[in-house]
C-alpha cells in the first residue's frame, strides 16, 4: 500500500472513466482531500467511430462522470478538442509525413495532460493534480524525482520522461507504488467503482480502429502518396502507397522489394523524394542524437541505461551533452528510429530523455 | 448553494408547487366524459384560463406541449409550411435546430435584431419570421412589436419565442401581435416537461404528434395535468421586481469584468459577464466550487460547455469563449447577490493578475 497523505488539500484529478484513474480520485476523497475530477474530451468519438449523428462524447466520459457522482466528487468536462488536434494529432501526423515515427501519448502528456491540467489545476485554487499514471514521484535533494513504477509490467515512466520538474512537483500519482493491476482492480471493487472490470484501454485513443494510417491522411494526404523503394544505391525495387506506411526496421509491406531471398528491412524515410529506403543489414546504430531533451536532474554526462521503447528492459549507454542537444552512445548497436523516445534511467529514477533525431544517413 | 441560473431553471414557485401535487391527487384524464373527467377538465381549463390571463392573450388559442423545445417546433412545423423561414441569429438551439436551412437575421453588437435587414429580408416569397422575445444568454428584448408590424405589412408570420419572459417580466401578447408565441413552463418557476404555443385563432392545426387529437387537434397525448395545473398555476403569481439586484450585481464588479449588452433593454435577472482571457468554463467551475450556480454557453449532454454562438452572432467573439450568464431566480435575495460578489472577486484575483 503507498504511504498516506494526510493534510487535506484541493486536488485535481484527471479522469478518463478507466479504473486507474477511478481508483485515484476515490482514493484521494477517501484520504480527506478535496477532489476535483476533470475528463477532457479530446476527440469528436462519434467522428472518431465513424457514426454519424453519434455524441460527440464517449462512453469513458459518462462512465468518469458515473464514477464521480458515486464518490461524491464535483466532475466537470472540459473541452480540448481544439487544443488536442493542434498540439497531438496534427503533430502525430506531421511527424509521419517527416519520415518519423511519433510516440503521440508522450506529446499528450508533454502538453494536454500535463501543461494544460496543471495550469488549470491552478486555475482553480488546487495545491496538485493527481493522474492515474503508474509511475512514483519522490521528493529527493533535487526536488520532485520521477521513478518507474513498482509493477514493471505497468510502469508508464517511458511515456512521461517530458514532464517537467516544474510540472512534477505538482503532480501525485497514487497509483505508482501499487504492485499489481490485480490490486488496483480489488481496490476499485472495495470502493464500489462500476469501472472495476473495465478492460484496459488499448492502442492509441484517438485511432480506435487501429489504423494510424487513416488519420494520417486526413491530417497529411502527402505522406500517403506513393513512391519508389530502393536500396542504399538508388535502385528501385518496388513502390509503396505513402512513406506514412513505414518505420524504421520494418520488414513488411515491401512487395517486390522484399520478393529475394534476402530478408530485407526499411532503413531510411526520405520524406522529399518519398522513398522508402531498405537495406539487408539491419538499421542498427550505436549513435543516437536527440532533441527537445528534457532533463530530471541536473544536465550533464552520464553512464546510465536507456530506454529507447518501452515494453523493453533499459541498455547501458553513455550520454553526453553535445552543441545543446545530446548524444548517446549505445554498448551495443541497436534500431532506433527518429520521432521515437530515448528515455535515461538510474536504476528506477528517471533522470531524463528526449526524442530521437532523424539521423543523417535516413535522409539518404 | 446559492443558485443564480433560473436560466437554465427557475426555482419552483410554492402556488405552482401545491398545483401539481393537487392534480397529481385528483387524477383523471381530461378527455374522459365522466366525473373523473370533468373535474381533470376543469384544472386544465383553469390553467388555460390563467395563462391568457397572464399573458393578456385575448382570443388567442393555447396548446399545451411538453415544454419550449416542442412548441418552438410545433410554431415552426406549422407556421413554416410552404414558407422560406427567416431567424434572429441569436434564436435558441429549440428554434435553430427546427428551422435548419433557415434565412438569419443578423444583430447588433448588443444582440438586437437589425429592422433594416429584415425589411430586405421580407422582399420575396412569403416568409415565417422567428424573432424570440428576450435572449436567454444576454437578456437582450428584441423589438418584436416593430418586427410583427414589418411581417404583417410583408405578409409574413411571426413567431416569438418567449421561454424566458413572462416569469420575469410582463407579457401583452396583444401588444406584440405576433402569429404565435412560445413560453416554458420551468421559466416560470412551474415545472419542466410543461410549456403552451399561444396561437391566432384561425390557423389550421398541423400537429406533430397526431395522437388523440387532444388540444383541438394540435398536440395529441394526454394532458400532463400536474404539470400543466404548475404552469397555471405559476400564471397567477405576478413577477418579482429583480432589476434593482440585477443593476446592483452589475455595480458591484471588479473593473476587469465586461457587461455585455448593458446600453439596451434586457430581462430585468440577466446579467451576462465577461472576463477577457478567462475561460469560461474555469469561470463556471471556480464559481460552482465557490457554493455559487450560474452557466456558460451551451452545455451538451457530456457536460461539456461549447462556444456560445448568441455571443459569436453579436460580433464578440474575442469575449464570446470568456463570458458567463448570471440569472436571477424570482426569490433571489441581497445576500446571494454579494455572495456572488465575493467569489467573483475571489475567482477575478486568481485568474487576472497574469493578464495584467
Amino acid at each position: 500500500m503507498p504511504p498516506r497523505d494526510n493534510t487535506p488539500r484541493r486536488i485535481v484529478v484527471a479522469m478518463s472513466g478507466g479504473v486507474d484513474s477511478s481508483v485515484t480520485a476515490a482514493l484521494l476523497h477517501e484520504q480527506g482531500h478535496e477532489v476535483i475530477g476533470v475528463t477532457l474530451q479530446l476527440y469528436d468519438h462519434g467522428a472518431a467511430i465513424g457514426r454519424k449523428g453519434a455524441c460527440c462524447a464517449g462512453e469513458d466520459i459518462h462512465d468518469a462522470r458515473r464514477v464521480a457522482d458515486r464518490i461524491g466528487i464535483a466532475h466537470y468536462v472540459i473541452d480540448a478538442e481544439q487544443r488536442f488536434r493542434a498540439a497531438v494529432i496534427q503533430p502525430f501526423a506531421d511527424s509521419y509525413a517527416a519520415g518519423q515515427t511519433p510516440v503521440p501519448c508522450i506529446t499528450c502528456n508533454q502538453t494536454v495532460k500535463f501543461t494544460d491540467l496543471i495550469q488549470l489545476a491552478a486555475d482553480l485554487g488546487a495545491d496538485a493534480l493527481a493522474t492515474g499514471h503508474y509511475v512514483q514521484r519522490f521528493d529527493g535533494p533535487e526536488g520532485a524525482e520521477l521513478h518507474r513504477a513498482v509493477d514493471p509490467s505497468r510502469d508508464q515512466s517511458w511515456f512521461m520522461f517530458a514532464t517537467t520538474k516544474a510540472q512534477l512537483e505538482r503532480c501525485l500519482f497514487p497509483l505508482g507504488g501499487y504492485t499489481s493491476k490485480d490490486q488496483v482492480r480489488a481496490e476499485a471493487e472495495r470502493l464500489g467503482l462500476v469501472v472495476a472490470k473495465k478492460p484496459d484501454s488499448q492502442d492509441i485513443c484517438f485511432v480506435p480502429a487501429g489504423s494510424y494510417a487513416d488519420v494520417v491522411a486526413k491530417f497529411r494526404p502527402d505522406a500517403l502518396e506513393p513512391g519508389e523503394i530502393v536500396d542504399r544505391a538508388g535502385v528501385v525495387l518496388g513502390r509503396h502507397e505513402g512513406i506514412a506506411r513505414y518505420t524504421i526496421g520494418q520488414a513488411k509491406r515491401l512487395g517486390a522489394a522484399q520478393s529475394g531471398e534476402t530478408r530485407r528491412v526499411v532503413i531510411g524515410l526520405d520524406p522529399l523524394t518519398r522513398r522508402v529506403v531498405v537495406d539487408t543489414a539491419p538499421p542498427d546504430s550505436a549513435t543516437i542524437r536527440l532533441r527537445d531533451v528534457n532533463w530530471l536532474t541536473a544536465p550533464r554526462d552520464l553512464a546510465c541505461a536507456v530506454k529507447l521503447r518501452s515494453g523493453e528492459e533499459p541498455r547501458p549507454a553513455r550520454i553526453f551533452l553535445e552543441n545543446g542537444g545530446v548524444r548517446v552512445e549505445l554498448d551495443a548497436p541497436t534500431r532506433a528510429a527518429a520521432g521515437q523516445a530515448c528515455v535515461f534511467y538510474d536504476a528506477a529514477r528517471v533522470l531524463g530523455g528526449g526524442f530521437i533525431a532523424a539521423a543523417p544517413q535516413d535522409s539518404n | 448553494m446559492i443558485y443564480l441560473d433560473a436560466n437554465a431553471t427557475d426555482i419552483l414557485r410554492p402556488e405552482a408547487r401545491a398545483a401539481l401535487l393537487d392534480a397529481a391527487d385528483l387524477g383523471g384524464n381530461a378527455s374522459s366524459i365522466h366525473a373523473a373527467g370533468r373535474s381533470a377538465r376543469r384544472v386544465l381549463d383553469q390553467a388555460r384560463a390563467a395563462v391568457k390571463a397572464r399573458l393578456n392573450a385575448g382570443a388567442a388559442e393555447i396548446v399545451f406541449t411538453s415544454g419550449g423545445t416542442e412548441a418552438d417546433a410545433l410554431a415552426i412545423h406549422a407556421l413554416g409550411r410552404g414558407r422560406r423561414v427567416i431567424i434572429g441569429a441569436t434564436e435558441h438551439d429549440a428554434v435553430r435546430a427546427a428551422a435548419k436551412g433557415a434565412e438569419i437575421l443578423p444583430v447588433d453588437g448588443n444582440g438586437v435584431a437589425d429592422l433594416d435587414a429584415l425589411r430586405r429580408l421580407l422582399e420575396g416569397p412569403p416568409a415565417l419570421v422567428c424573432l424570440m422575445l428576450a435572449n436567454n444568454e444576454t437578456g437582450t428584448l428584441q423589438p418584436v412589436a416593430a418586427a410583427a408590424r414589418l411581417c404583417w405589412a410583408a405578409g409574413a408570420f411571426l413567431f416569438v419565442d418567449a421561454a424566458q419572459v413572462p416569469g420575469r417580466m410582463a407579457v401583452d401578447v396583444s401588444a406584440i401581435g405576433a402569429h404565435a408565441l412560445a413560453i416554458s413552463g420551468h421559466k416560470l418557476g412551474a415545472v419542466p416537461g410543461v410549456g403552451a404555443l399561444l396561437l391566432e385563432p384561425g390557423i389550421a392545426p398541423l400537429p406533430l404528434l397526431a395522437g388523440g387529437g387532444q388540444e383541438r387537434g394540435w398536440r395529441g397525448g394526454t394532458h400532463a395535468l400536474p404539470a400543466i395545473a404548475a404552469l397555471g398555476a405559476a400564471c397567477t403569481v405576478p413577477p418579482s421586481n429583480l432589476a434593482p439586484l440585477r443593476d446592483a450585481l452589475e455595480a458591484g464588479l471588479p473593473p476587469e469584468a465586461v457587461i455585455i449588452a448593458r446600453d439596451v433593454p434586457r430581462l430585468p435577472n440577466t446579467a451576462c459577464l465577461a472576463l477577457p482571457g478567462v475561460s469560461a468554463q474555469v469561470q463556471v467551475i471556480n464559481l460552482d466550487l465557490a457554493g455559487i450556480a450560474v452557466s456558460a454557453g451551451a452545455a451538451c449532454s457530456s457536460g461539456k460547455v461549447t462556444r456560445s454562438h448568441v455571443l459569436d452572432a453579436m460580433g464578440l467573439t474575442d469575449l464570446s469563449p470568456c463570458a458567463i450568464r448570471v440569472s436571477l431566480p424570482w426569490n433571489a435575495t441581497a445576500a446571494d447577490v454579494s455572495a456572488f460578489h465575493s467569489a467573483y472577486r475571489q475567482m477575478a484575483r486568481r485568474l487576472c493578475h497574469s493578464a495584467a
